[in-house]
């Protein structure tokens, strides 16, 4: 058998697996005619298929299925969370990002429940009411907090009110704008303008150099 | 079937566990084959063959449905298999002398137990020697072995499942038919 060349032992397995072609079928027909050992290679080769194959079909105890569902790891409810999180990335950042923004916008309006105001020259306080006396003049804008603004003299500036509202004398006189803000959508609109305020005086600075 | 399996795997996903215990009725015999004829031993391929129900369950997110998923089974418990035969081999010294013996060391044990004098196997029954010849491959060629000639499955499928080159495959396959005709031509012919 020593003498046989080698790719006949591989064509015996390319026959067994039936993936020979023909060329090789045919040398290895006719080398297995000319040579015994190959022949009885050949043949316990066939027997080990046969063997193996004669194995019986197994099957799975009959509580398989129940045994598996009972060691199936038990779902809780933050587990459906973390799943819908892994889930959607992007939708649970945004989510997030609301959360976080919306919170710091919340307690910044709660927070800021004192009454206080703008420190200006004559200006008098009661209670938690700003005036501005009759025949006076403040120069500057004013800004009042969770209080009330009477006005009987002039104001040479901007007015703002923070949940509170104002009462203007006959010689009230304002020459800047007045507002009153009292909802938390107003304080947002309040905060959006002043940033965008803010950024559009930035460039005017910048045009002015 | 595949387009069924596919519906029962989009139930599973949405957490319905019942539509995951069709699933298991589905494979569950093929899936505990693999597993016996790979560990030789009910109770521990009842073990493994469940153990990779489970982890198919818990990582079922990760299949994928456009592939057979009797592939990607197959492929979690033969690799459950391997990993459950190698931590059973001996990991102390071979030459080590067994206590208790004078002059056994391991290499008489595991040849005592590896190879049945003739008259033991004389007295085997022919589903026993099968299992018995069978254990006896490397688990390399066993895995093989199993997969094409007990669970009839093709070589593309099987080079899925080892993920290994078809090429390999067929090497593993044809090395294993070479063990197993060696060590039926060295013992009592059972034809």
């Amino acid at each position: 058998m020593n003498a046989c060349p080698e790719r006949i032992v591989h064509f015996m397995h390319e026959y067994l697996d039936g993936e020979i072609s023909r060329e090789h079928e045919l040398e290895l027909k006719s080398h297995l005619q000319s040579c015994e050992a190959c022949q009885v290679h050949m043949h316990e080769l066939s027997d080990v298929v046969a063997f193996v194959k004669g194995a019986a079909h197994i099957e799975a105890p009959n509580d398989f299925n129940h045994s598996v569902i009972a060691r199936l790891p038990k779902e809780k409810s933050h587990a459906g969370v973390s799943k819908w999180l892994r889930r959607h990335p992007i939708l649970a950042a945004a989510a997030m990002f609301l959360l976080l923004m919306s919170s710091a916008l919340f307690t910044n309006f709660n927070d800021e429940q004192q009454f206080s105001f703008t420190k200006q020259e004559n200006v008098v306080v009661e209670g938690e009411t700003v005036i501005i006396p009759e025949g006076q003049v403040v120069k500057g804008d004013l800004v009042v907090r969770n209080g009330n603004v009477q006005i009987d003299g002039e104001l040479d500036g901007n007015l703002t009110i923070i949940n509170g509202s104002a009462y203007m004398a006959s010689t009230a006189n304002i020459t800047g704008t007045s507002e009153e803000i009292n909802e938390a959508f107003d304080w947002l609109w309040y905060k959006i303008k002043g940033g965008a305020k803010e950024v559009v005086s930035f460039f005017e600075k910048d045009e002015k150099k | 079937m595949d387009a069924l399996v596919n519906k029962r795997i989009k139930q599973v996903l949405k957490g319905d566990k019942d539509a995951f215990a069709e699933i298991v009725d589905l494979y569950q015999h093929r899936l505990f084959q693999v597993c016996f004829r790979m560990l030789g031993n009910r109770h521990e391929a009842e073990d493994i063959a469940q153990e990779a129900f489970v982890r198919a369950f818990i990582n079922i997110h990760t299949f994928d449905q456009k592939r057979k998923f009797s592939t990607w089974l197959y492929r979690i418990a033969t690799n459950l298999c391997i990993d459950r035969i190698r931590k059973k081999k001996p990991d102390y010294y071979l030459d080590a002398e067994v206590r208790g013996t004078e002059g056994l060391d391991m290499y008489s044990q595991i040849a005592a137990s590896d190879e049945l004098p003739e008259e033991e196997l004389m007295k085997l029954e022919l589903q026993e020697r099968i299992q018995y010849e069978i254990s006896r491959l490397p688990d390399k060629y066993r895995s093989a072995i199993v997969l094409k000639y007990m669970e009839e499955l093709s070589l593309q499928e099987i080079s899925e499942i080892l993920d290994l080159p078809l090429g390999t495959v067929k090497t593993r396959i044809h090395r294993g038919r070479e063990a197993l005709r060696k060590q039926l031509s060295r013992q009592p012919q059972i034809f």
